[in-house]
């Protein structure tokens, strides 16, 4: 449902039927394993079974020797490294000196079929010297910690550390005087929360396919966020010139951030270019837990006072955040999210980034910000509970408007989040009786709870780039060097059409790559409906002064007097062309009309999440169901409202994963237990009810149309919607993610009850 | 002149100072001259001729896409931020 609609257009707004739709339903749409080459080899990659050890040799003779295996190459065929954050990418690329995690990859080869591939990296003899892992982040910080980089000292604005760490870098935020503002609370709560490793479980498993040509061009067919960052990665790492390295991006079954950064390319490189001929690598699941860039296990411990009339007064919080093996966790947005939505007075937070003998992470749609959600949004319904307060009106009684500063030093924008909470208020599920528990959130149910968390998420602009050119019976093509992941042709479409004044079956969207389009930053940060539409809108607004310029010369007046409107140029001495009748005398009247739009969007509205969980919970197994389920976000205005009900439906059940089913189990080597989805459990559509949606529309002022980005906010609030109403369920506040039956039972006591009742 | 927030854990640097309004059009002549009244300051925001790893600027409240190259205003005001990324 759409609580508010504040400005009409004609295309923006509509439920129409994707571009890629077809092709992706009937199986045709191309997706990186799909990518297959004339002579083409697979290649397959060798990795460390091992989460910590020296890399005393690596002897390829035996796989090389193997009938049908074209190239073995290893960390040694890549150029030297030129600065730390080189070395680093390359040594996460191939190990050189050390391994760091299970699953590090020291060698790779290409071979006839991918079973011999694996076979032939089987056989190849590498010598490990075997040293302590550790992969839990508070244990890395011990003084006697295993230390990962001999040179590594923390890095912070207080300066470098004179001694070697795992804490990478340390920053912190302060506002006001967190101390004057604790002395003046009536109320204080405070809690430690840990929450496990997670990976971002797409179905597409990372494949790539380099070729290269006898002039050394070399050539990827990839699925990936940014054809781009691929490019850029692979020159970096082979020291090749720009222009000699092309990537086309294939479809992506589901990146969710991981498919930001590279993995398999330089490999597939390398083998290529020894082999001379094309090779694939397609990861296998295991490879893809153990080897991509998952997101960070945390730990907060966190601290928040108000006083009796419901205001928040001071905050106080620590993060770590695992980084895995090399450093650039994201605890710098998990900092932002932790009271991204309050206007608190004064408050502190310390972040560190730890590197651990786990995959070096990467993003994971709203980087960094489930976990400080779960956290902050568990203290403040714990605050509103001690308060009497309904836990919507606490928040909106501390929510920050317009002009507000953050605790991270920025400014709040126009914001929606007042407007988001206001419609979670009034919305059928919060105000209807949970059936079997208690009304409101205020009284403890004895198995049946409904919970509320807020969440705000800054999102992102960043440079994109669209060309359009109009075809002469009207139509016009639209290619953009964005990466579609989530149907954002047809959003992007959808806005150049409704700039353009056309319908929308008129546009013709496509997806470039990196030789035949401008520079795109990667499709992430919930950034390219909104930049990469305000490409589409001003290229087509040039089209459209190219066209009245056309019109005007051919009827010989004053380009002044050709007005355009709904696809018609015309004059007030009622000349008219509609755009097609013009599109058809493009050609013989000066050539192609079209343009290309690169911009770089630096401002961005942030978005605002509120949701609204039921839960029964089985106090004999730990149990939890979800009952019903709520997300209220704003928009700013939704193009394409299907997609954007489908954005916060998928975004709240990948949170609902966070929040109840997956982490990274680890043995005492540091080895990953369960790099599998039969042992790794994703939700399930027997897990999730059908998750109902509000649409709410604050329209961000500095988008032509008032777009905000949609993907990430939705990710935010499950953990501690779910925890929230489990406290109201059973009495207990977990404080790990995820929230296993185990944990809940050792929360209420079940578990140790038992115990004692066995030994006795 | 602009505003540069010194972020607590610069503080020891400024001798406590939380604001300093120094000269600059741009990101790194500010960034100059602060390191020209407080030495040090140049030396924990920047590596060489690029900000450090993992640090970002803000100028007017908005992230400082060209970095050391952004453009500053007469009255702007700057801060320190930790990078951020979006997935």
């Amino acid at each position: 449902m759409t609580a508010q609609k504040k400005k009409p257009f004609t295309v923006v707004g509509e439920r129409l039927p994707r571009y890629d739709g077809a092709d992706k339903m009937t199986g045709k749409a191309i997706f990186g394993p799909d990518v297959t080459l004339p002579g083409m080899l697979h290649g397959f990659v060798l990795r460390s079974p091992h989460a910590h050890a020296r890399l005393l040799s690596i002897d390829t003779s035996r796989a090389e020797a193997l009938p049908g295996v074209y190239a073995v190459v290893t960390g040694a065929d890549l150029p030297p490294a030129e600065s730390t954050d080189h070395r680093y990418a390359r040594d996460n690329t191939f190990a050189s000196d050390k391994v760091l995690y299970a699953g590090h990859a020291v060698a790779a080869v290409a071979a006839r079929t991918p079973t011999l591939a694996e076979q032939a990296a089987r056989i190849i003899d590498v010598e490990y010297e075997l040293l302590p892992a550790v992969t839990d982040v508070l244990d890395t910080t011990r003084d006697d910690a295993p230390i990962l980089h001999d040179d590594m000292r923390t890095r912070s604005l207080a300066g470098r550390g004179n001694k070697s760490s795992n804490v990478a870098s340390h920053f912190q935020h302060m506002k006001g005087d967190p101390a004057r503002g604790f002395a003046e609370a009536d109320v204080i709560v405070e809690r430690e929360f840990h929450t496990a490793t997670v990976h971002q479980g797409y179905i597409e498993s990372h494949a790539t396919v380099a070729t290269w040509s006898d002039d050394g061009v070399l050539t990827i067919h990839t699925t990936t966020q940014g054809s781009f960052a691929v490019r850029d990665h692979v020159v970096w790492l082979l020291n090749l010139p720009m222009s000699k390295v092309r990537v086309v991006p294939t479809e992506v079954g589901g990146a969710f951030g991981g498919k930001n950064t590279s993995y398999v390319d330089v490999a597939a490189a390398l083998l290529a270019r020894k082999a001379r001929r094309p090779v694939k690598i397609t990861m296998p699941r295991p490879d893809v837990f153990l080897a991509t860039g998952p997101s960070s296990g945390a730990v907060f411990r966190v601290k928040l006072g108000a006083t009796r009339d419901g205001r928040i007064t001071a905050a106080q919080a620590e993060l770590f955040y695992a980084a895995g093996a090399y450093p650039g966790s994201p605890v710098g947005s998990g900092a932002n999210v932790l009271f991204g939505p309050y206007a608190i007075p004064n408050g502190q937070i310390d972040g560190y980034d730890v590197v651990t003998n786990g995959p070096r992470v990467s993003s994971y749609r709203a980087p960094g910000g489930t976990p400080a959600n779960f956290a902050a949004e568990t203290l403040l319904d714990e605050l509103a509970e001690k308060l009497g307060l309904d836990p919507i009106e606490f928040r909106l009684r501390n929510h920050a408007r317009e002009g507000d500063e953050r605790l991270d030093g920025g400014t709040h924008g126009h914001i929606g989040g007042i407007e988001v909470l206001e419609a979670a208020q009034a919305c059928e599920h919060y105000t209807a009786p949970l059936e079997g528990g208690p009304h409101s959130g205020l009284h403890r149910g004895l198995h049946r709870g409904r919970g509320v968390a807020h969440a705000a998420w800054g999102n992102w602009g960043g440079r994109s780039s669209c060309a359009l050119s109009v075809n002469g019976d009207g139509t016009v093509s639209l290619v953009t060097s964005s990466v579609d992941l989530s149907g954002t042709r047809t959003t992007i479409a959808m806005q150049a059409a409704e700039a353009l004044g056309l319908p929308p079956e008129r546009i013709k969207p496509s997806v470039g790559d990196t030789d035949n389009t401008g520079y795109a930053d990667v499709s992430a940060g919930s950034r390219t409906t909104y930049a990469t539409g305000i490409a589409a809108i001003q290229a087509a607004k040039d089209v459209i002064a190219q066209m009245r310029a056309r019109a005007a010369a051919l009827w010989d007046v004053p380009v002044e007097t050709v007005g355009y409107a709904d696809g018609v140029f015309s004059t007030a001495d009622a000349l008219r062309f509609t755009l097609a009748e013009l599109a058809e005398q493009v050609t013989s009247s000066g050539g192609s009309v079209s343009s290309i739009a690169n911009v770089d969007v630096g401002e961005w509205g942030a978005g605002f999440s509120t949701h609204i969980a039921d839960v029964e919970v089985d106090p004999e197994t730990g149990k939890v169901t979800l009952l019903r389920y709520t997300v209220v976000q704003d928009v700013g205005q939704a193009v394409h409202p299907a997609m954007v009900e489908g954005q916060m439906q998928g975004g709240a059940t990948q949170g609902i994963g966070w929040a109840l089913y997956e982490g990274y189990a680890y043995n005492d080597a540091g080895q990953m237990l369960n790099a599998n989805f039969l042992d790794y459990k994703i939700p399930t559509s027997l897990d999730v009810p059908m998750i109902e949606t509000v649409i709410v529309e604050v329209p961000y002022p500095k988008h032509p149309f008032g777009v905000r980005g949609v993907g990430e906010p939705p990710i935010l609030p499950p953990p501690a919607a779910i925890a929230n109403a489990i406290y109201r369920a059973v009495g207990v506040r977990p404080d790990h993610l995820p929230m296993t039956p185990a944990h809940l039972l050792e929360k209420m006591g079940v578990i140790e009850s038992r115990i004692m009742n066995h030994d006795s | 002149m602009a505003i540069v927030h010194i972020p607590p854990l610069m503080r020891d640097l400024t001798g406590g100072r939380d604001k300093v309004s120094v000269p600059g059009k741009t990101v790194a002549q500010v960034i100059e001259a602060l390191d020209a009244v407080y030495p040090g300051t140049k030396a924990r925001v920047c590596d060489s001729d690029h900000l450090a790893p993992g640090v970002a600027v803000s100028v007017d409240g908005v992230v400082a896409r060209l970095g050391l190259h952004a453009p500053v205003k007469p009255d702007s005001i700057l801060r320190f931020l930790p990078v951020i990324e979006g997935g």
